[in-house]
């Protein structure tokens, strides 16, 4: 059978070739928000897995929170992003240096 | 007899705030009179106090007559300790207060602020007496500092002249330096007993008798030492004692009137009377004792020698109440506290006698003061020269007048004594005694006698001053002359203080003194054969050939042959140089240094600005690290991850 | 190896490739694409661990609805990918290794030492009827209804604060205003214009009257 460990190392593969996918597409925005939902994902397989070896539902409902959050965070992410574009006409994370001190 | 007392202190205050608040509406004349017969109220009723204590037999009265701030751990009450030595003070108050307030008539007459100045010198009768009839050291303290303001007051009368006003500062400041020693031995005193009120701080003495207090490590002081010098220190302030007499030469600044009174007979004299007011704490203290007899030595032949090079005729009698001063308070630190009352009392008479009398010249030359523009005057101002001459006499001590019967107990009573520094106050004393009868008679001579050295103009109009000028100057010379007779034997030897005054059997002048005593009139003989006469009357004699003699030859030789010393003398041994280039220079320096030092440096550069500029520098630096890349943040999260899990995997598991 | 376990290597294989493909593909249609694959594949291994009703909603929700949003927004924007590719190649050391550094210290925790199946047994397979669905609703709606309320007033906040973003009004083009329709007053519409009657056609007034006349005729 397979054991939690391998669930588990599942999630971990997804969190981290999203971390590297962060590092990769540093300048699209697009794909950064990808990487999140991804990163995300890994959340909720771990969240999945342990749920179901442990014989409680809890960790599903949490899930479904997660999921919740999630989706609104992409509508606005994709709002933001959108407005933004309008804007500027880029999506090119260089170019937006508002912030900078 | 509370109604009595309450007479005495409410008299001159409801007639000060009239004349003061109601100046214009009472007009000149209303002023003096509203005041006048307030003081004159306060005298008659001091009088019926005297009587009834002294003869009476009306024991002391210790009462309470307001409640201020009761609390727990003490109580401030105003309160009024009328005794044998109060109901003196109360008469010797009111008495020169009502002459000087006659005779301001005359000296003030054109002067635009006769209103305020009868206010003023009201309040400070007032005053006066809070501090006399006081039964606690609140009220003590109440009445010290009320004097003093009336005095800064008064010396800065003139207000529009630079000089009045130097002198009015000075003195206030002089004095505040006296009163945080008082204050601190005031506080002592409340600090140990729990209590400002006299009688209770008296009972509680003993325990404290042996309590010594460490401020230094290592070095112990008997607390009623430092109690004892602290509240000397205030009366050296007030008293005028060195090193803290500088304020009181400049005081005469203000009009004589006030010389007379407040820096002459009364105010001056509030430390001496403070002392024997506190004589049973000082007993307890030798070493204070000590410290009050070398500093009255001192105050006197040194004050009495600077008298001798002046120039100004207040100003001489000015150093000559120093010097009178340094005489009491010698007294005081041999335990002789009645002669220095005593002293104290005469002195009020002929020094206000002798102020006034100088204030009458000076009326007469138009408020000229310098003695160099005198003489001759002896004949056109009878009346004043004949007073003056009373004074005169009474302050070298010539036998018979008051000055002689106190004056000569004050040194007999500090030769008798076997304190520590008694000798040296004695020889000090005795070359005091010279010095002032040769500058008392040096200003007579210059005045009265020889060429007149006046301009055309102002000897053509100098003639006799007024009667409300003339009648004060009688009225003084009186007691000048015969109170010393008259009360020389109770006073100091009968039981006259035998209430207020408290003296260790192991202070033994006073004993000394009346084993001698036979009486005043076999004093009064016995008196031409003592050598302090006999300097008196060599300082006479040689007053008298240098500027009757020789007028024109000795002075200006004395003047050359005694260039440095009679320079030293003119400086007032550099105690003002001093004053203004360390002590005021020095403060000055740390004002200086604090301002640009402290204030600006320090607290605005480094602790205000500089926190601001340490905040800016700090966050012109950090701010580099706010790129504004979103993937920076991100992966500086990451890097928090990645440390968080390794810390997790290697140290935390 | 049981039919279980080849569904889950290969599920994860498909998933775990996607996802490399995501980060790594330069269209970014092409990687929302990916996307898709991998929560398809994560779906079904979440089928596999018995979380049905997740595994659905993960289908429906993130397939069916975000994704699709993503496809939409890539394709709406005109975006210009090539500068967004710059540093790539540069950055791709440092990303492996990141990633690297945390699979291994992953795995080092994961592992099966601590969650090895002799820690945490496989669970018994539910029975076929066991309704999954229902045990979330059972704490979904008693346990977390609190949470569940919150969860559903942050959708709503998601749903306003995306249109108030993305909303815009064009220039020189007609919208319907509701507000100004509903707010409108009769004052505003009609002005009644006071017109003083001309002196100077006086005459008229028989002409009025014949026209009455007329009218009462007619």
């Amino acid at each position: 059978m397979i054991s939690l460990s391998e669930f588990l190392i599942f999630g971990g593969l997804l969190f981290s070739i999203s971390v590297a996918g962060i590092f990769l597409n540093r300048k699209n925005v697009l794909v950064l928000l990808m990487a999140i939902e991804l990163m995300l994902l890994a959340v909720n397989v771990n969240f999945v897995a342990f749920s179901h070896f442990s014989g409680d539902i809890d960790g599903q409902a949490f899930v479904f929170f997660v999921l919740t959050v999630a989706a609104a965070e992409a509508a606005i992410g994709l709002a933001i992003l959108v407005t933004l574009f309008r804007n500027r006409r880029t999506i090119n994370v260089e170019d937006l240096t508002e912030m900078k001190g | 007899m509370e109604k009595v007392y309450l007479a005495v202190v409410l008299a001159p205050l409801i007639a000060s705030i009239i004349a003061g608040l109601f100046g214009r509406q009472i007009g000149r004349s209303g002023a003096h009179w509203v005041t006048i017969i307030g003081v004159a109220i306060a005298l008659a009723a001091s009088l019926y106090a005297f009587y009834m204590h002294v003869f009476g037999g009306l024991s002391t009265f210790d009462g309470t007559v307001y409640t201020w701030i009761a609390s727990d751990l003490f109580e401030f009450n105003i309160g009024f300790l009328v005794d044998n030595l109060t109901v003196m003070m109360m008469v010797v108050v009111t008495a020169v207060s009502l002459m000087v307030h006659i005779y301001t008539i005359g000296y003030m007459h054109d002067d635009p602020g006769y209103q305020r100045f009868f206010s003023y010198i009201s309040l400070f009768t007032f005053s006066m007496l809070m501090l006399v009839m006081s039964n606690n050291l609140l009220q003590l303290f109440f009445g010290w500092e009320a004097v003093g303001l009336v005095s800064y007051l008064l010396i800065g009368f003139w207000y529009k002249r630079e000089s009045a006003i130097f002198a009015n500062l000075k003195a206030f400041l002089v004095n505040r330096v006296g009163d945080f020693g008082f204050l601190l031995g005031i506080a002592a005193i409340l600090a140990y007993t729990d209590s400002l009120h006299y009688a209770t701080v008296f009972e509680r003495l003993p325990e404290l008798a042996d309590i010594t207090v460490e401020y230094w490590p290592g070095v112990e002081w008997s607390l009623i030492s430092v109690i004892a010098i602290l509240l000397f220190i205030g009366a050296m302030g007030k008293s005028a004692q060195v090193p803290l007499h500088v304020w009181l030469p400049d005081s005469m600044e203000g009009p004589t009137p006030i010389s007379a009174l407040i820096h002459a007979a009364t105010m001056v004299t509030a430390g001496i009377f403070m002392v024997a007011r506190f004589s049973p704490l000082f007993e307890l203290s030798d070493a204070a004792l000590s410290f009050i007899l070398v500093i009255g030595a001192v105050t006197a032949i040194f004050m009495g020698l600077l008298g001798i090079v002046q120039h100004d005729i207040k100003r001489v009698i000015a150093y000559s109440t120093l010097s009178q001063l340094g005489f009491m308070t010698a007294a005081l630190g041999v335990s002789a506290y009645s002669p220095a009352l005593f002293h104290l009392m005469t002195h009020a008479f002929f020094k206000a006698l002798l102020f006034l009398a100088a204030g009458s010249v000076i009326i007469a030359l138009h408020h000229e003061q310098d003695m160099r523009k005198m003489g001759g005057l002896a004949k056109k101002l009878p009346i004043t020269f004949a007073t003056f001459f009373i004074g005169a006499l009474a302050l070298i001590g010539f036998p018979g007048t008051s000055g002689f019967y106190s004056k000569e107990s004050v040194i007999y009573a500090v030769a008798a004594s076997e304190l520590p520094g008694a000798e040296f106050a004695y020889w000090a004393l005795f070359i005091g005694v010279f010095v002032t009868a040769f500058y008392t008679f040096r200003m007579l001579f210059l005045v009265f006698f020889g060429e007149s050295r006046m301009d055309a103009h102002t000897a053509s109009h100098a003639k006799e001053s007024p009667k409300v000028v003339t009648v004060p100057l009688v009225l003084l010379a009186v007691p000048s002359l015969i109170i010393g007779f008259l009360v020389v034997e109770p006073m100091l030897f009968g039981a006259y203080f035998d209430d207020s005054i408290r003296v260790l059997a192991t202070h033994g002048a006073m004993a000394t003194l009346e084993d001698q005593f036979k009486g005043a009139w076999g004093m009064f003989l016995y008196g031409w054969t003592t050598p302090v006469v006999w300097m008196a009357l060599a300082g006479v004699a040689g007053a008298a050939i240098m500027y009757l003699g020789m007028p024109n030859v000795l002075p200006p030789l004395f003047a050359r042959v005694f260039a440095w010393p009679k320079r030293i003398l003119e400086e007032g041994y550099g105690f003002d140089s001093f004053n203004n280039t360390v002590i005021a220079g020095g403060s000055r320096l740390l004002g200086r240094g604090l301002w640009q030092g402290a204030d600006l440096r320090a607290i605005d550069g480094w602790l205000v600005n500089g926190t601001a500029a340490f905040v800016g520098y700090m966050a012109r630096t950090w701010r580099l690290i706010q790129t504004g890349y979103l993937y920076h943040y991100a992966f500086v999260m990451i890097l928090g991850l990645i440390g968080l899990m390794t810390w997790i995997v290697f140290i935390g598991a | 190896m049981s039919l279980y376990q080849i569904l889950f290597y290969v599920f994860a294989s498909v998933a775990v490739l996607a996802a490399i493909r995501v980060v790594t593909v330069k269209n970014p249609v092409h990687a929302a694409l990916y996307l898709v694959l991998t929560f398809f594949s994560t779906a079904l291994i979440w089928i596999l661990m018995e979380a049905e009703f997740l595994g659905i909603v993960l289908l429906l929700v993130y397939v069916g609805a975000v994704m699709v949003l993503f496809l939409f927004v890539v394709m709406m924007l005109d975006v210009n990918i090539a500068p967004l590719r710059e540093g790539f190649i540069r950055n791709l050391p440092v990303g492996v290794f990141v990633a690297l550094v945390m699979i291994i210290e992953l795995a080092l925790i994961l592992g099966p030492a601590s969650f090895g199946l002799d820690i945490y047994p496989s669970p018994e397979p539910a029975p076929a009827d066991a309704g999954n669905t229902l045990a979330i609703g059972q704490v979904l709606y008693t346990k977390f209804v609190y949470p569940f309320e919150i969860a559903a007033f942050i959708l709503l906040v998601a749903i306003v604060a995306a249109i108030a973003l993305a909303h815009r009004r064009r220039p020189g083009v007609h919208y319907q205003d509701i507000d100004a329709q509903v707010r409108v007053r009769a004052e505003d519409r009609v002005r009644i214009a006071e017109l003083d009657a001309d002196k100077t056609r006086r005459g008229d007034v028989a002409g009025d009257s014949k026209a009455n006349q007329d009218k009462e005729t007619s």
